[in-house]
């Protein structure tokens, strides 16, 4: 009983350290991930809907594809990796440390047959004085060695970089590091969106989660422009904004200028450029309304989506929307436009754009009135990303520690150098961890000087 | 524009480049070979010229930024650092074949480029306007370099491979001998994919590092973050294939392959068929 306990344990816990698990869990991962690029995240868009099969649609919302990352199996399969990640290393490390701390100082002759690095000379002295010799030789041309006297033979051992045998743990340590600050990052942090409309401020925001969360602090914004290049694309977006607290402007938060790229952090929360708009609610625009054959001109003013305006020659009015910047939507104009419906008299509503900065092609339609947008008082807001996430520089050390261990698993390697001392014969032998073919050359350098030695 | 004609230049010496390399399987002559590898190098410091050149280009339009915007410059950008990482290895390793197998892949890109995608020097959108864009896809495609690079190297291995496989040492002779033998062009492919990982994984992190700074968030499972890291758990799966048995040999080859395949959707497919925050030269802010 106690046996087959035993060895189902340790079925369980070889599983768990199994690389052939690693390459399968790599592979799942990849394969899997594949669905969420596939098939929209995120709240599920009607047009999609409408495009797949009801029975689909359910199969996926049961499976949670509509979030697959954050999927009960996914998250999953995150657990199972960091599980044989770790007792993969718990299994390892201590060899790795024995080996590093307890070299193999003599090198058995059974061993040596497998060196494909070796260098064999004449000797004819004392043992002592060739062990004295070679031990200087070697701590001046490579690394002090460790000598050890057995069966009659010296044998000295120097080594080179023991620790990068390390890299690799580092490299493996550094994904749970950052494992861990995505997960301080999801516990206490929080993001978010903002408007403000320019001239007012906010105290709280809503999460994407949907908790509101105050601030602690006001943050108002002072104005938001647009610009673009003449190409039409856009060139850039710039929010002034300033931090107040009690109702106070704070020193060096006033009057600062945020752009796409460049955010402003204060304790703590980040506030990016994200988007923007017209703030078209409570805000008045002005047009004006001429017969085509001449005739005074009648100014008025309309909201967005508002009351219908009833003209002085019995034509109806209506304005749909209005925005600052054509531009996005009809690239080949500049400036304020109107989207507005008008109805003539006994006809059917006609709905058309008039643009303010070009009368001409207002006059042009040919209709008995002509309209024109003369501007309005609407003022622009500005979309703020919000975002909270004290785990972040858990992440960035662990990315560092990513780098520089791949750098050392990679890159650096483990040298030694045995030399073994006998009657009548010296032999050297050495071998690399990593890149024998780049340690070769400089083994055939030592070997040379080590044949050329005096002894 | 003196640049586009000098991308021109460029795309004749990586197909005479080709050319060579294939007369040399044939003729098994060294000195073509070495031909293959000057032409191609020359071809290079013509291309290395055409893109300083660019950039000095766009000084003078008034929209001054490095060469790496849109998907032009970005396919240009890519056959160079597949030439220099073909050179680092050609001249570490010396073994010349190899061009053959990935010369191919940077004249493909040079080809595509000049025939079918537009060359005019646009002004960065506000989203591109930092410099972590360069950090970003400078490391980005030397690893997709590399992994092109040993893509090269698998094909060659594979059918080197099935070549042993079924023919007689005898016959093995000829066009075969040219190949190194499979255990150096395994190496060789462990190696290319040495160079390509950090790189990779370098590439990731800036991007994370540019969109933790730019929108607040490092990972937004976007489709185009999440294909790098499709194609970065290719490689750690053929990273410890090498450690497991029955995963060596043909199977690290087809990883490798795989591997790029996932690198070329990553690159390009995602852009196509997919939506997100990458689109090249969208007016996304
Ligand atoms: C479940 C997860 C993983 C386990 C159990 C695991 C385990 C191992 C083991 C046992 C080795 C061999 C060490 C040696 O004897 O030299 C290794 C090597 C390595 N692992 Fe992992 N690993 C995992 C995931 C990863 C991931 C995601 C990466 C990505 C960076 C990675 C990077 C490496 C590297 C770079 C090496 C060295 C490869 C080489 O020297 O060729 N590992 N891993």
């Amino acid at each position: 009983m106690a046996t087959t306990e035993r060895s189902f344990i340790d079925a369980v816990w070889d599983f768990f350290c199994s690389l052939k698990l690693t390459i399968s869990l790599l592979i799942s991962l990849a394969l899997t991930s594949i669905i969420g690029t596939i098939i929209p995240q995120g709240p599920v868009p009607p047009e999609y809907v409408a495009q797949i099969s009801p029975i689909k649609l359910q199969i996926y919302t049961k499976l949670g594809f509509f979030d697959m990352y954050h999927s009960w199996w996914f998250i999953t399969l995150l657990y199972v990796f960091s599980l044989n990640l770790t007792s993969c290393s718990i299994k390892r490390l201590p060899h790795v440390f024995k080996f590093i701390s307890e070299p193999t100082l003599v090198l058995a002759e059974t061993m040596r047959n497998s060196f494909s690095l070796k260098k064999e000379v004449a000797f004819s002295g004392s043992l002592e004085a060739g062990r004295e010799k070679l031990k200087e030789f070697l701590g001046r041309e490579f690394a002090s060695p460790v000598v050890s006297e057995h069966n009659g033979e010296y044998h000295l051992f120097a080594q080179k970089n023991p620790w990068c045998r390390l890299g690799v743990y580092v490299v493996h340590l550094s994904i749970l590091v950052i494992f861990v600050g995505a997960i301080l990052g999801s516990l206490f942090g929080y993001k978010g969106f903002v408007t403000i409309v320019e001239g007012s401020s906010i105290s709280s925001l809503e999460t994407r989660s949907g908790k509101h969360i105050p601030l602690g602090f006001d943050l108002r914004c002072d104005q938001f422009s647009a610009t673009f290049y003449n190409t039409c694309s856009p060139k850039e977006f710039k929010s002034i904004l300033t931090v107040l607290e009690n109702g106070k402007p704070v020193k060096d938060y006033t009057n600062v200028r945020i752009v796409v790229n460049e955010p402003l952090t204060y304790k703590g929360i980040t506030f990016y450029q994200s988007s923007y708009g017209q703030s078209n609610e409570e805000s008045e625009h002005y047009f004006s309304v001429a017969p085509l054959h001449g005739g005074t001109a009648e100014r008025f003013a309309a909201r967005e989506g508002g009351a219908v305006v009833s003209l002085k020659s019995g034509a109806t009015f209506k304005l749909l929307e209005a925005t600052q910047e054509v531009r996005q939507f009809m690239p080949e104009f500049s400036g304020p436009a109107a989207r507005v419906e008008v109805t003539f008299k006994g006809k059917a509503p006609q709905t058309y754009i008039i643009l303010k900065n070009y009368p001409e092609i207002n006059a042009q339609r040919g209709d008995e009135l002509i309209f024109n947008y003369e501007g309005s008082n609407a003022k622009m807001y500005t979309g703020l990303q919000v975002a909270k996430d004290p785990g972040v520089w858990v992440v960035w050390l662990g990315c560092t520690l990513m780098v520089v261990g791949l750098f050392i698993a990679f890159f650096m390697s483990h040298k030694r150098v045995w030399v073994v001392v006998s009657k009548g014969h010296v032999r050297m032998y050495a071998n690399a961890s990593k890149n024998q073919a780049a340690f070769q050359p400089q083994f055939e350098e030592l070997a040379q000087k080590f044949g050329d030695l005096k002894i | 524009m003196t640049s586009s004609l000098l991308f021109n230049v460029t795309t004749l010496a990586y197909m005479a480049s080709m050319v060579v390399f294939f007369a040399f399987i044939a003729s098994k002559n060294k000195s073509v070979g070495v031909a293959g590898s000057m032409i191609a190098y020359a071809g290079f410091i013509i291309q290395t010229v055409a893109i300083g050149l660019r950039w000095k280009e766009s000084y003078d339009l008034g929209v001054g930024h490095a060469p790496l915007s849109n998907l032009y410059e970005s396919v240009v950008f890519f056959s160079w650092t597949i030439i220099l990482i073909f050179a680092f290895i050609d001249i570490k390793y010396k073994y010349r074949v190899v061009g053959a197998f990935v010369v191919p892949f940077a004249l493909l890109g040079m080809t595509w480029a000049q025939l079918g995608l537009g060359n005019g020097i646009e002004p960065l959108v506000p989203a591109l306007q930092s410099n972590w864009l360069l950090y970003h896809v400078v490391t980005c495609f030397l690893g997709y370099a590399a992994f092109a690079v040993a893509c090269g190297i698998s094909i060659m291995y594979l059918i080197k491979a099935k070549f042993e496989e079924g023919a007689s040492e005898a016959s093995a002779g000829g066009l075969m001998a040219m190949f190194p033998p499979t255990r150096v062009l395994d190496d060789l492919n462990y190696r290319a994919i040495m160079i390509g990982f950090p790189l990779l994984t370098l590439g990731i992190i800036t991007g994370a590092a540019w969109a933790n700074y730019a929108w607040g968030t490092y990972w937004s499972w976007d489709p185009k973050e999440t294909w790098s890291l499709i194609v970065w758990f290719v490689y750690a799966a053929f990273l410890h294939a090498r450690f497991t048995r029955g995963w060596v040999g043909k199977r690290a080859a087809w990883l490798s392959i795989i591997g790029f395949a996932a690198t070329i959707f990553c690159y390009l497919g995602v852009n196509l068929f997919l939506s997100g925050l990458h689109s090249y030269g969208s007016s996304k802010m």
